[in-house]
């Protein structure tokens, strides 16, 4: 059987979304091509998204990442229902991470909340891209170390 | 049976989206499912939507779902868009104008990148219909973009291909008649409001007319529609005719015909890629070396490579 697949290929696949009624684009597209010259394959699901939508797109999409841009307030309610969302549908194994105008003292909630990583205002793309592939590194060296 | 592929035939979201997941990564997990559900497919309407960028695919598409979904059927979705051929990455954004199915049930939208095939679509687009037939999904639409006679694969995928044109693409159109224009079983001239509608309607008109002359008896007459997808204008005409286009090949015996043909072309793409990997990793090898070296020529290369699997065929 080894024969006939094919190499296996497994780029990561990152959702990004954004919660709520903000509407600035800039930050997130920043993001996309970033990720997308790294090497990655990026869904955009749009803006105004609900937690319940988020939810259901990284699902269908079957994401190894979930990456939420945040540039008004309501993250302290939208990101841990987002993160509560997918465990309860038992896809509590994606990376979550957000990025934008989130205040210090909002941290600790959200990593609480099952957020690994915030990147705030001004992080340089080279960081996220960085931070993406040394975790998909380890997933990957955990999966065959598993199997 | 793995629990994928039983929640697979069950419906179930998560484990369709990881199958899918194992085609498109080539991961021997995802062969292994397909095995398991081959039998439950075969039933689902696949519709290909293709057309060049900016013609409002995805907002077709979006009103193609809601149509279907108000006549109570499931759909599922892919949404192919190309891969960079220089970082492997993409950006895959046609869910941004379906965002209104997000949370029914009874949708399933996946978004693919090609993935280093060219023809529009990747070596899993097939893989991931069938899993998606096999999920229940009634009719699944694949959009793909589509300009040229490159792009003709999704006429050999779907069952019924929908090629959308726009007003005052001139270009495009000129493209397009040269290769898609050729296929495809309902054209349609989406955001129809615009100026250079009257002109582009006449074109394909004559386009169509040029291709009835050959078209024999009882065969399907392509059809001619008009939308406004952004309004939801042309998708109840649009739906009436993919359903003729269904009724059509199953009254003809082609809709089994077509499914046999893609099973023979998968087979073939299969038995060929493992024959040739078995005879390299044998007796092939240092072949190959005198084949690179120019030692041989290629021809006597192949002869000699493929005689012992001859004189077996002979024998039995």
């Amino acid at each position: 059987m080894k024969a006939v697949s094919p190499v296996s290929v497994r780029p990561l696949r990152v959702l990004l979304a954004k919660l709520g009624m903000d509407t600035h684009t800039v930050g997130i597209t920043v993001v996309a091509h970033a990720l997308r010259e790294a090497g990655m394959e990026v869904i955009f699901t749009g803006l105004k998204q609900t937690p319940e939508a988020v939810a259901s797109a990284a699902i269908q999409e079957d994401v190894d990442v979930v990456g939420i841009s945040s540039l008004s307030a309501g993250h302290t309610r939208s990101l841990p229902r987002l993160a509560r969302l997918l465990r309860e549908q038992g896809s509590g194994e994606k990376l979550l991470v957000a990025g934008g105008v989130i205040p210090q003292e909002d941290l600790p909630l959200l990593h609480e909340a099952g957020f690994a990583r915030i990147f705030t205002m001004g992080t340089d793309t080279r960081e996220i891209v960085a931070y993406l592939r040394e975790w998909w590194a380890q997933r990957l060296a955990a999966e065959a170390h598993k199997q | 049976m793995t629990d994928v592929a039983a929640e697979v035939l069950a419906g179930k979201v998560a484990a369709g989206a990881r199958a899918i997941r194992w085609l498109d990564d080539r991961d021997p997990r995802g062969r292994a499912v397909l095995r398991e559900i081959f039998a439950a497919t075969g039933r689902a309407h696949i519709v290909g939507v293709t057309g060049p960028p900016g013609a409002g695919k995805s907002t077709l598409v979006d009103l193609l779902v809601t149509e279907e979904r108000r006549r109570g059927r499931r759909v599922g979705v892919l949404a192919v868009d190309p891969t960079s051929p220089y970082t492997g990455g993409a950006i895959l954004g046609d869910r941004v104008r379906m965002g209104r199915h997000a949370l029914d049930a009874g949708v399933f939208i996946r978004s693919m990148g090609t993935r280093g095939e060219s023809g529009g679509l990747s070596r899993a687009t097939y893989d991931a219909c069938l899993v998606l037939d096999a999920m229940g999904y009634e009719v699944v639409i694949v959009e793909t973009v589509g300009v040229g006679q490159e792009e003709i694969d999704i006429v050999a995928l779907a069952h019924t291909t929908v090629i959308v044109a726009v007003p005052g693409l001139g270009d495009e159109v000129q493209a397009m008649k040269a290769g898609l224009m050729e296929a495809g079983e309902i054209l349609v001239i989406n955001k129809a409001d615009r100026e250079g509608y009257e002109q582009t309607r006449r074109h394909l008109e004559l386009l169509l007319h040029l291709r009835g002359s050959n078209r024999p008896a009882g065969a399907w007459e392509p059809r001619l529609l008009a939308a406004v997808a952004t309004r939801g204008e042309g998708g109840a005409e649009l739906i009436a005719a993919l359903d003729a286009h269904r009724a059509y090949l199953d009254a003809s015996g082609e809709f089994a015909r077509q499914a046999g043909r893609r099973s023979e072309q998968q087979f073939l793409a299969l038995a060929r890629a493992a024959t040739l990997s078995a005879l390299l990793e044998g007796a092939g090898a240092p072949l190959l070396q005198q084949v690179r070296a120019r030692s041989i020529d290629p021809y006597s290369a192949a002869e000699l490579l493929t005689a012992p699997l001859r004189a077996q065929a002979r024998r039995s």
